[in-house]
């Protein structure tokens, strides 16, 4: 079904918690288990903690357009008391959540029995006050806040400032600044609207919060560029303090430059050194105290370069691929097609891919790595471009903040991998 | 649905008990309204159940009930700040600490500064024992906890416990303080940097120096800014504390980093607490260091910063030391308000005009004409209505110095365009200032150039400025007397009363109704009263109701004998109208109060009325 494929995958800030959201508006989380004595080669699963519709289809009335309930993000809370919230996002709507559990409830009634008949009211004799009995564990997702009204285009980005009280909000031309426990008031903080739409030659394409420095964000844009901002100059970051490009080599340049060259996602390193960008075919790291030039790039799927007049064709090119660190910042992982994902160690650069299948994964068995042919002649356990299968794509990964724990969202299916323990 | 059944006096049961029992199972009712509304009447449960099942049985229910949505837990915070006598006095007010405990560490941030509130005053009611059993060990708990909703809430408690307890206590106490000023997360620090001053202010001056300065410096410098910019607001209070020999070594270094941080929010709020600094630090340091900081901030590159700083140009004018004041003014201040006038942005332009009318009284007559006046024109012609609407609204402190004459040529084109704005909230705020205008312009320029103005209002497409244009000329009419009313609006006004529009024709109605009294029973009998008969014979309902309201009106003004000779028997043929409406209002003036029947067809009908006035309004202001 098509409400059931994977919009987006964030684990929490422990590790504990991953949270999914998919186009039909739903967020499932999955809870770690605690370790048992039974498969103690196994660091615990994660299942199923809560599920609840974040958002419903709308239709905006004005404009006449529908609004989709697909969710477009999802960003965890720091934990801040035994509940864990997180925001979700479509379009249009930022929300959010607690996640809290309950495992009393209150029992006695004084003008109904135990079994729920009514009392005579008019034999009360005595006073009753209910008292809280143990019951099974549940889990209750209630919505807090609810961030409307502050979007003209689609929201692509959302993501929690380290000063723990505001968050910004990216859509295609605009970046908003909210108070988490504000929801009537946003401020603009960039925005990229040229006075005559037609004059329009780049939009935003991702945007994210430093995690440590609270003045200082990030945004990329469709051109390839990604801009830096502080906070702390003015109240309007139109002006960026930093602007990260990498000269275009005019050799490889053709048609499809601009598109392969817009960025898809933009991920600042946990240690807040450095940020990683994702393009069409390739993964950049860069050092945010340079801004020429990126320190590290990563082919993701380099065989499909001359496969992009076919991409064009069926829209693919248009794909939007998302990246992730690792918790140590030493590798980071992304996606491609064929249910391929693909990690690389930083420090050894060396690169694998690995495939996100039922087939290919059984449950506790060693993931094999694929190769792709791209010479003319296929090897044995390769696989050839033109057999790829293009719908079959990764977009969404996500790494365990502390643990060798990945999850991939393959379509609908969210595959939960993590290393062997010898 | 119990609550319905009511119990009309039982057989055996106590009838008393009834009431009390349906508010406590509604304590856990679906309805959120009746929870809040059980929690409302806490007292009342409590009273009926007796101080000992208030304490073994309620309290363990509410501590635990911190499941409830935040209206309901808001409510509860703060019925168990009051609750002391209900549990039994002070003996036994350490029993609402645990309820209020687990409110503290909600996330919900009215919730918990709710319950910290209630725990700070129910600490006032421990006894010095009670308080290091019971109320202390919960503070450090709090201090102490996993989650910074906890820790953030025991930042509020520190300076409530702290002038109650032992030495070795209070030592604890400052030590949790500190932990907090450099905790992990900015959330409590910012708490803790938000609290520095009450907590300074309870410390002994040693402490302040020795302990507070270090803490104050620290959170200052903090690598957030959210931090450093609360570090602003402690200065304040620390810099009181502090006798003025040690102001120059222990805060002034700070206080100057902040005036120029990075980061313009922290500027911002340097310049939006300006004038408590200014006080708090004394005339000498103001002098030296509070001027060209001032300065600065005047001229600062952001907007935001500007604006709060023009804000403050008078009320840090008005407080500078008398002896050279006026100097100061001059050679400091005033060139940079001459730039603001003619800055970029509009909020700034804007916050200067709400406050530069103040320096002429400072600044005395000749001042004010030679160099603010130049500052006032220009203001007045600025291409922002909100700009010159600030000036307009303040002209009474310029009348006072220089008299208003000396504007009023400039006065009259910025009054006129205001009055013709597009916008109708800038229209409807340029007629409340109309009376005053009057006023201080006098009746002869008041005729010759604003009464066209006044009575072009009447005829505004939007009802909320024709509206506000009648109770103008009620003011008017106050200012001006019966006489000139007589003269120049009263025909204006009843000359609409043909207009073809009948809103224009009800405008007629709605202005009698608001000049009746104020001028008097001859021009209302003679003049008015007529229209108002001729008008029940309107051909829209509307305005015949509204007929029968304005002879209810100015009925009182009238003599009884006119009443009955020519009012009553119009209402009693307007009585017999087809419309209900017209019928009903009509009942309504002759007997003077509302008759019962169809109420609803009533409401129904205001109800178009009020859409019908609505409309227009709704559609300027898109």
């Amino acid at each position: 079904m098509v409400s059931d494929i994977i919009s987006t995958v964030e684990f929490n800030y422990s590790g504990e918690l991953l949270a999914t959201g998919d186009k039909g508006g739903r967020v499932v989380i999955f809870q770690h288990e605690q370790e048992s004595k039974n498969r103690p080669h196994l660091r615990g699963e994660y299942n199923v903690y809560s599920t609840f519709q974040s958002h419903e289809p709308e239709f905006d009335y004005l404009k006449s357009l529908e609004i989709e309930e697909k969710i477009n993000k999802i960003r965890w809370l720091q934990q801040q008391n035994a509940a864990h919230f997180l925001l979700s996002t479509n379009d249009k709507t930022i929300k959010l959540w607690k996640i809290s559990e309950r495992d009393k409830r209150a029992e006695g009634y004084n003008l109904k029995d135990e079994d729920g008949r009514l009392r005579d009211p008019f034999r009360i004799t005595s006073l009753r006050v209910p008292v809280l009995m143990p019951m099974d564990l549940m889990v209750e997702a209630s919505p807090r806040r609810i961030f409307a009204n502050a979007h003209t285009y689609h929201i692509n980005s959302i993501s929690v400032n380290s000063d723990h009280e505001t968050y910004l909000s990216a859509d295609d031309l605009r970046i908003n600044l909210w108070h988490l426990e504000i929801t009537d008031r946003s401020f603009n903080i960039v925005d990229i609207k040229p006075a005559n739409m037609e004059e329009l030659t780049e939009v935003i394409t991702a945007a994210e919060c430093h995690p440590h420095q609270c003045n200082v964000f990030v945004y990329s844009s469709s051109k390839g560029t990604i801009r830096l901002c502080d906070m702390r100059a003015g109240a309007l970051c139109d002006r960026h303090s930093k602007f990260f490009e990498e000269p275009e080599d005019p050799s490889s340049r053709s048609f499809f430059s601009e598109i392969i060259s817009s960025i898809s996602d933009v991920k600042f390193s946990h240690s807040g050194r450095y940020m990683m960008t994702r393009d069409y075919l390739s993964v950049k790291v860069w050092d945010l105290n340079m801004e020429n030039r990126p320190v590290e790039t990563y082919q993701v799927h380099e065989y499909l370069r001359s496969k992009l007049c076919s991409l064009y064709e069926n829209d693919c090119i248009f794909d939007k691929f998302e990246c992730c660190w690792n918790g140590s910042d030493s590798a980071i992982m992304t996606g491609s097609y064929n249910n391929f994902f693909r990690m690389f160690d930083r420090n050894t650069r060396r690169d694998i891919t690995l495939e996100a299948s039922r087939e290919s994964s059984k449950p506790r068995a060693t993931l094999k790595p694929r190769k792709v042919s791209t010479g003319g002649k296929r090897k044995k356990d390769e696989i050839s471009v033109d057999s790829l299968d293009f719908n079959k794509k990764i977009l969404h990964t996500a790494w365990h903040p502390k643990d060798n724990v990945i999850a991939v969202a393959a379509t609908n299916n969210l595959y939960i991998f993590q290393d062997k323990i010898n | 649905p119990c609550c319905a059944i009511g119990p009309p006096g039982g057989a055996d049961g106590d009838d008393s008990l009834y009431p009390i029992a349906v508010l406590i199972d509604e304590l856990r009712n679906e309805d959120v309204q009746l929870r809040l509304n059980s929690i409302k009447k806490l007292s009342t449960i409590a009273l009926a159940l007796g101080v000992e099942r208030t304490r073994t049985e309620l309290l363990p229910f509410l501590t635990d009930t911190i499941y409830d949505e935040d209206e309901v837990l808001l409510a509860l915070a703060e019925q168990l700040g009051n609750f002391t006598m209900l549990v039994g006095g002070p003996e036994y007010v350490h029993c609402l600490l645990p309820p209020l405990e687990s409110l503290a560490t909600v996330e919900e941030t009215v919730v918990r500064d709710k319950a910290v509130e209630s725990l700070r005053k129910i600490s006032q009611e421990h006894s010095p024992v009670d308080l290091e059993v019971h109320f202390e060990p919960l503070v450090k708990r709090l201090a102490s906890g996993d989650w910074f909703t906890s820790r953030t809430s025991a930042c509020g408690l520190f300076s409530v416990c702290y002038p109650r307890v032992s030495s070795t206590v209070k030592a604890e106490i400052r030590q949790h303080f500190r932990t907090l000023c450099s905790d992990d997360t900015p959330m409590v620090r910012r708490a803790a940097a938000s609290k520095l001053g009450e907590f300074a202010k309870v410390l002994e001056l040693d402490y302040v120096k020795s302990d507070i300065i270090s803490l104050f410096t620290a959170l200052a410098s903090d690598e957030q800014d959210s931090v450093r910019l609360l570090a602003v607001e402690a200065c304040v209070s620390i810099a009181t504390l502090l006798p003025q020999e040690d102001l120059e070594t222990l805060v002034m270094p700070t206080l100057r980093q902040a005036a120029e941080d990075k980061s313009w929010r922290v500027r911002y709020m340097v310049a939006d607490k300006f004038s408590e600094l200014q006080k708090a630090v004394g005339p000498e340091i103001t002098k030296n260091d509070l001027v060209p900081a001032f300065q600065n901030l005047l001229k600062d590159c952001e907007a935001e910063v500007r604006a709060a700083a023009a804000n403050k140009v008078k009320e840090f004018c008005e407080n500078l030391p008398e002896d050279n004041r006026e100097q100061i003014i001059m050679t400091h201040i005033l060139p940079c308000v001459k730039e603001l006038v003619s800055d970029t942005n509009q909020h700034v332009k804007s916050a200067l005009a709400s406050v530069i009318m103040g320096l002429s009284t400072i600044l005395g007559k000749d001042n004010t004409i030679e160099h603010l006046l130049p500052l006032f024109l220009a203001q007045l012609k600025d291409e922002c209505p909100e700009v010159r609407l600030n000036i307009i609204s303040n002209l009474d402190c310029v009348n006072e110095v220089i008299g208003i004459r000396q504007l009023s040529q400039s006065l009259l084109p910025a009054i006129v365009e205001l009055a013709e704005d597009a916008k109708w909230r800038v229209r409807l705020a340029i007629i409340e200032y109309m009376p005053l205008l009057a006023g201080q312009l006098g009746v002869e320029f008041f005729d010759e150039k604003l009464n066209t103005l006044c009575m072009a209002w009447l005829i505004d497409h939007v009802y909320a400025i024709r509206e506000a244009a009648t109770c103008n000329l009620m003011k008017l009419v106050e200012k001006f007397g019966a006489d000139w009313a007589q003269n120049t609006i009263v025909p204006k006004v009843l000359g609409m009363a043909n207009d073809p529009n009948y809103l224009h024709r009800m405008t007629t109605l709605f202005c009698i109704n608001a000049l009746s009294d104020v001028c008097g029973r001859d021009i209302t009998t003679k003049q008015m009263l007529p229209v108002v008969l001729k008008m029940s014979e309107d051909q829209v309902a509307n305005v015949r109701f509204n007929v029968a309201k304005s002879l209810q009106k100015i009925g009182p003004v009238l003599e009884k004998i006119t009443l009955q000779n020519q009012v009553k028997p119009v209402l009693d043929k307007l009585a017999t109208d087809k419309d209900m409406d017209v019928k009903y209002f009509a009942h309504e003036a002759l007997s003077g109060e509302c008759l019962p029947y169809e109420y609803k067809k009533l409401q129904w009908s205001s109800m178009l009325c009020v859409l019908v006035y609505a409309r227009p309004q709704l559609l300027d202001s898109s």
